[in-house]
């Protein structure tokens, strides 16, 4: 098996599974929060807040910053590996987009337990 | 993709997998056919507006796009997240923006219309992945129902929003 030390996994099948369950997980918290914010027309600070207060949403929340992590890289590696060729310029384009997703993680996980 | 593309000094796990890329897109049959077409005196078809791209592979193409869309947009939705859940203060600025502000509505409606496109091209990967319309016309079939309910998702968004 050819494996690459730029993608997630170090395989393409362990990838493939990994968008499927992060996509899976992410298509599940963003039917929920649809959901909330349709059947919440007159939404206020204490119900929003008193959502992300709860153990559970904090869970499904934090597992969908990671689903997010992970998809977001294996769909990027893949569309960098097929369009950019040079390889200082792909290496520096997902040296930013891995900086990126680890902002993105720190400050949702920051947002979370209210800092 | 000329097979010459093996002769890369770095490994490569994952090629383009576009039908169009795809190396057996070019066959020798068909390359042979395009030098007969080249050197013959028949009219050739250079009108550009009649030479497409299936739609699968331009569904493809927009699932992808819309990706990279979803990851920067994801800028604006941490925005709103932070603040709204910051303070009351936090939370009225943000709907404020949403309810009152064309340009928030403007980018919220775009995300959600990217989201949309790319929740609904997922759900047809899955389908794929369980072996369902795995055929050259499941595959057009199912591109145009990908096209026709992201659309219709598109237009909700757009009421929601406005």
């Amino acid at each position: 098996m050819v494996t690459n030390v730029t993608n997630l996994g170090r395989s393409g099948l362990s990838d493939w599974l990994i968008q499927r369950v992060s996509a899976l997980i992410l298509a599940l918290y963003t039917l929920f929060i649809v959901a909330y914010l349709l059947f919440n027309p007159g939404l206020d600070y204490a119900a929003w807040s008193g959502l992300f207060a709860q153990t559970w949403m904090r869970i499904f929340t934090l597992l969908s910053l990671i689903s997010i992590a992970a998809h977001a890289w294996v769909g990027l590696w893949t569309v960098t590996t097929d369009y950019i060729k040079p390889t200082g310029v792909r290496v520096g384009t997902q040296i930013v987009i891995i900086l990126a997703i680890f902002v993105f993680l720190v400050w949702g996980i920051q947002v979370l337990w209210g800092a | 993709m000329p097979v010459s593309a093996a002769a890369s000094p770095l490994p490569q796990t994952t090629a383009c997998f576009h039908p169009v890329c795809l190396p057996g897109a070019v066959t020798e049959a068909s390359q042979e056919s395009v030098y007969r077409a080249v050197n013959s005196k028949r009219p050739v078809n250079l009108d550009l507006t009649t030479i497409h791209f299936p739609l699968p592979a331009l569904t493809s193409i927009a699932h992808r796009i819309t990706g990279v869309i979803l990851f920067i947009g994801l800028i604006f939705a941490f925005w709103a997240f932070d603040k709204s859940l910051s303070s009351p203060a936090g939370f009225a600025a943000v709907s404020d923006a949403l309810a009152h502000n064309f340009l928030a509505k403007l980018i919220a409606w775009g995300l959600l219309s990217a989201l949309a496109f790319h929740f609904v091209a997922g759900i047809k990967h899955l389908l794929m992945d369980i072996d369902i319309g795995v055929t050259l016309e499941g595959g057009v079939k199912k591109a145009q129902i990908t096209v026709v309910v992201s659309a219709v998702l598109i237009i909700l968004a757009g009421v929601w929003v406005w």
